[in-house]
């Protein structure tokens, strides 16, 4: 099968998985997401079969990676060595609680939130992203959307 | 805070720069041995020249004009798809293209990789790299070297599709008539080269 140059996925795809990561991770952990989402694809790379929809399998990854990176933050110490509390904004914006929420969704959740508002997506490319129905895709967003609201307002 | 206010909260990310984490991962991969191509693009007296680097050695240089997308994909076709831009990986022929055009250096040391010549063409650039800084040969005397001397024309076929100019260096290679016979990045390529081997002269 033909499959086009790995750089030809780096400049289509990168700046937007990038700022995917930002969304589901934070600043300081997105390059590091970027870095091993890549690294998995490349490692994979040569033995795909079906080089229809590159962009899907790379948020596929993307998504993972985040994951990962969420659970291991999870269980870093919060606390800072000198003794004080120093929360960094990882998004460097006011919405620093709406962030830390987005991260606490559940993974299919958060990237159908993501999708939806920060990438602007219609549902059905939303399904299309994360491999499932238009319909599930809406039931997501929706979901994902009042617990962020429950959370939020807490 | 309503709906609008969150989903407006969360359209406010800001736009974001992948080339830190981009950086990191080409450096990895080819740490981890899974960049099976570098290339870049560099400049020379000849215009900008694409130069492709596997793990075994420099595989393809290609002239502006052979557009370079097409170049790319040819590459990742033929040896393999994790191929990346990666100039970092390619500075020991940059370095020695830049030294050869500056007249600091007459032949080149790094490896050639040969993985895109096959057959008669490999016997015929086989016997191209071995001709010497300065000199030339003809398409007949290079047939000869590699084996069939009444094979001028195929000689000068496999010289055409030379996958690795100026590196095995066809432009030393004329007609035996004495006329400059052809050559993949024009004519004009052919005489600056050979002028900078003070084969030919103003």
């Amino acid at each position: 099968m033909q499959l086009p140059p790995f750089q030809t996925l780096v400049d289509r795809h990168a700046a937007e998985l990038h700022r995917f990561l930002v969304a589901l991770v934070g600043i300081p952990d997105a390059d590091d997401c970027l870095q091993e989402t890549l690294m998995a694809a490349l490692r994979t790379y040569p033995g795909l079969t079906d080089a229809s929809n590159l962009r899907a399998w790379l948020f596929t990854i993307a998504q993972r990676k985040a994951t990962d990176a969420v659970r291991r933050s999870r269980r870093r110490p919060t606390v800072a060595l000198d003794g004080h509390d120093s929360p960094v904004d990882p998004h460097d914006m006011t919405d620093e609680a709406l962030w830390r929420a987005v991260r606490g969704l559940p993974p299919r959740q958060r990237a159908a939130v993501v999708h939806r508002f920060v990438f602007d997506l219609a549902y059905r490319q939303i399904g299309e992203r994360l491999g499932c129905t238009e319909v599930a895709a809406r039931r997501s967003v929706h979901d994902g959307l009042a617990s962020l609201r429950r959370v939020v307002d807490r | 805070m309503t709906d609008a206010d969150l989903e407006h909260g969360l359209a406010a990310l800001p736009e974001s720069d992948p080339s830190v984490g981009v950086g990191r991962f080409r450096r990895r991969a080819a740490q981890a041995g899974l960049l099976d191509v570098a290339y870049a693009v560099t400049d020379s007296p000849l215009g900008p020249l694409a130069v492709f680097v596997t793990p075994r050695g420099l595989v393809r240089v290609a002239y502006q004009g052979e557009p370079i997308d097409e170049v790319v994909a040819d590459v990742a076709a033929r040896v393999s798809p994790r191929l990346l831009l990666a100039p970092e990986q390619t500075d020991a022929i940059r370095r020695e293209l830049d030294a050869y055009f500056a007249r600091r250096l007459e032949s080149f040391s790094v490896p050639i990789d040969w993985t895109l010549v096959r057959g008669f063409a490999r016997g015929v650039l086989h016997a191209t790299a071995a001709i010497p800084f300065g000199q030339v040969t003809t398409y007949g005397h290079l047939a000869e070297a590699a084996g069939s001397p009444r094979a001028a024309r195929a000689a000068g076929n496999a010289l055409g599709s030379n996958p690795i100019p100026i590196v095995v260096p066809c432009h030393r290679v004329l007609h035996a008539g004495g006329g400059l016979g052809g050559y993949t990045g024009g004519l004009d390529r052919k005489r600056i080269l050979l002028r900078i081997e003070g084969v030919l002269t103003d």
